[in-house]
């Protein structure tokens, strides 16, 4: 085997290519994906490779191309949809909620829908209100889809190849702190779209998070280390599925338990995380399970509002000490 | 744009519409400065080239009448009489600015100019021009409410939904079309099927015209026709303005997607140019008033930084502020 040192942006570019190259019914469109080379040049090149035909520019219509995606994989093709970031799939929703999640069980098995809608995520480039929200667990909350948050470069690739192979749609989250992050990757890892991953293991506490904010979840992680503070950091990769068999694991490991998501705090992947170990793995806990998650603001401008809207590393740290300070 | 035209208006006029275009641009050339020096983050897209659009449509519009515009807005703000301390200090973050530094750039806001803010959803803020035409409608109010967008929102189906919905219920809404023939990286003929936008709103039954956006002098005429008309029919009206954007879309964009060649021809065809050399050949204005006019507004601008500077970051303590009314 060979590793290769590549970005985030690099890791999904080479699943892109590779998947256009073996089957002739991928493609991808979106806005600005091939004269432009796409909003985080995630597509950058691959118009001179493919054509325009497969990198296909769209118009600022995302009910329409999102639509046009899930009739084209009824037809059967393999589209892939580029959606700009999160905030601007909700001009879709319709398409995304009524149609690709239903069709499938509406005509009673008939038809599949092998679609994939990747968008960015995620707050912390002065955005502001309307492009900056951390949306997922609207998705995750819908039977019929697919939710996946890759959080490293390895997952980028290997999730969008899993998600591109899959007969199901699959909405895509890349959080946009992660496009310029670096690292070197073996050649040829399967990755699927249902295991969480322990990306550090620890014995005194669980800390449950996912996309952009695994890397603060791990500094934090780190930082308590130093404090004799032993964390297990547990990365759920996939929303729905969620891996119930991973959580439960690792709580009866630890017992205790830090969730964390940039996402608004009510009705969040935390409180479903918390009811799910609430239901199965009560009489393991030996502190009540404490969540650090987006404050319920739209994302402000000003740098310094921002950052505080979302859980950064000593909120993380915080929760920790909170957690381990309140034992039964 | 001619001598016959000029006429209608005096000198002191003219000076001041030249005046209004030079200070949206050198406003825009100092913004981008200090987005390159840090002082202004997020997404900055700056309105070079399409001056007269603003400046023309505000001379037009009444004090009572609304407006409201798309993320490329200073120059409304400007030419509206937002004050620019404010418009910088938003931009800066700070709490003196026109939305408490909530908002940014994308986002200026001024409910006593009854300016209804910068909306970065393309296409989403034209059934808010929709409502605010009813409200006054239904509330026996005399005014027009003005929607500023891009040919790029004309794809989106909110564009369509909402011309036939002020058309249908006879509402006054002047629809202003900032046609500068990009969307981002996306040429108009690659976004629309029919790039005659103004065969798009009569379909609907919108009366509509296509006009000289580079020419401040037809941009006022045209709008003080439209305002006219939707007085005396009560119906909307489009205004297409043909322009151009001399700058990138915003700080990110690498302009691949369009010749160096094309950009320097438009630039020929400028607003400021085009009306300087008229007005001087009609011995209107000259160097010394121009150097004048530079001086008062590197003044203005000057201490507009000042002014944000010197403002306050709002306490995190207040981040939740504003997310709801208070109890009345
Ligand atoms: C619904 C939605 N989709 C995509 C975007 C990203 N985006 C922002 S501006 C823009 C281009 C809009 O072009 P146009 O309407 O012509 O306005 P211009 O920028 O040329 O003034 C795009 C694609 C967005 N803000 N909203
Ligand atoms: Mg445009």
């Amino acid at each position: 085997m060979c590793a290769k040192k590549m970005t985030y942006r690099d890791a999904l570019k080479e699943a892109i290519s590779e998947a256009m190259r073996n089957d002739s019914r991928v493609f991808l469109m979106g806005e600005d994906v091939a004269r432009y080379g796409g909003t985080y040049a995630v597509t950058k090149g691959l118009a001179k490779e493919f054509g325009e035909d497969r990198i296909r520019d769209t118009p600022l219509s995302e009910s329409a191309f999102t639509g046009a995606g899930i009739g084209a994989a009824l037809g059967g093709m393999r589209p892939i949809v580029e959606i700009m970031t999160v905030n601007f799939s909700l001009l879709a929703l319709d398409q995304i909620i009524n149609n690709a999640a239903t069709i499938r069980h509406m005509s009673g098995g008939q038809f599949r829908i092998p679609l994939v809608i990747r968008m960015a995520t995620g707050s912390g480039k002065q955005l502001a209100a309307q492009h900056s929200h951390s949306l997922e667990v609207m998705y995750a909350h819908v039977p019929g889809l697919k939710v996946i948050c890759p959080a490293t470069v390895e997952d980028a690739r290997g999730m969008l190849q899993a998600a591109l192979d899959d007969p199901n749609p699959v909405i895509m989250f890349e959080h946009v702190s992660l496009y310029n992050m670096s690292d070197e990757i073996e050649d040829n890892t399967k990755v699927d779209l249902k295991s969480a991953k322990i990306r550090r293991s620890g014995e005194d506490i669980t800390l449950i998070t996912f996309g952009g904010s695994l890397h603060k979840t791990l500094q934090a992680a780190e930082e308590l280390a130093a404090q004799n503070i032993d964390c297990e950091v547990l990365d759920l990769r996939s929303l729905r599925p969620l891996d119930h068999d991973a959580i439960l694991a690792s709580i009866r490991k630890t017992h205790r338990a830090v969730v964390i998501e940039e996402g608004w705090r009510s009705f969040g992947v935390a409180a479903e995380i918390m009811a799910l170990v609430m239901e199965k793995a009560f009489y393991e806990l030996d502190a009540p399970i404490a969540r650090a998650c987006g404050v319920e603001v739209p994302i402000p401008y000003a740098k310094h509002l921002e950052d505080a809207s979302v859980p950064q590393v000593p909120d993380i740290v915080a929760k920790v000490q909170e957690v381990l300070n309140s034992d039964v | 744009m001619s001598k016959d035209t000029l006429e209608k208006f005096s000198q002191e006029k003219c000076l001041k519409l030249f005046y209004e275009m030079l200070r949206i641009r050198r406003f825009e050339e100092k913004s981008a400065e200090l987005y390159s020096a840090g002082k202004i983050r997020g997404f900055l897209h700056l309105y070079n080239g399409e001056e007269a659009i603003a400046v023309g449509v505000m001379e037009m519009l009444r004090d009572e009448d609304s407006f409201i515009g798309t993320y490329r807005e200073h120059g409304h703000a400007l030419a509206r009489g937002v004050s620019m301390k404010s418009i910088m200090a938003e931009m800066y973050g700070k709490v003196e600015g026109c939305s408490r530094g909530r908002g940014g750039s994308m986002h200026l806001y001024d409910k006593e100019k009854k300016f209804y803010g910068g909306n970065a959803i393309v296409g989403g803020h034209l059934p808010l021009a929709v409502g605010l035409g009813l409200a006054d409608k239904m509330q026996n109010r005399d005014v027009v409410t003005a929607c500023f967008f891009g040919d790029g929102a004309v794809a989106e189906g909110e564009f369509h939904e909402s011309l036939n919905l002020a058309a249908l219920w006879k509402l006054p809404v002047l629809f202003v079309c900032e046609n500068n023939f990009y969307a981002m990286g996306t040429q108009i003929s690659r976004e629309e099927s029919q790039v005659d936008l103004c065969a798009k709103a009569s379909s609907y039954n919108v009366k509509s015209v296509a006009v000289d956006g580079m020419d401040i002098l037809s941009v006022m005429e045209e709008t003080q026709k439209a305002i006219d008309y939707i007085t005396k029919n009560e119906s909307p009206y489009f205004l297409e303005f043909q322009t151009y954007r001399f700058r990138a879309h915003s700080m990110f964009d690498a302009e691949l997607y369009r010749d160096k060649k094309e950009v320097e021809e438009w630039k020929k065809k400028g607003p400021i140019v085009r009306f300087k050399k008229l007005l001087e050949e009609q011995k209107w204005l000259d160097e010394a008033k121009i150097k004048e006019m530079e001086k008062k507004i590197a003044t203005e601008i000057q201490a507009s930084i000042e002014f944000a500077e010197n403002g306050h970051w709002e306490p995190i303590s207040h981040l939740t502020k504003d997310v709801y009314c208070e109890e009345m």
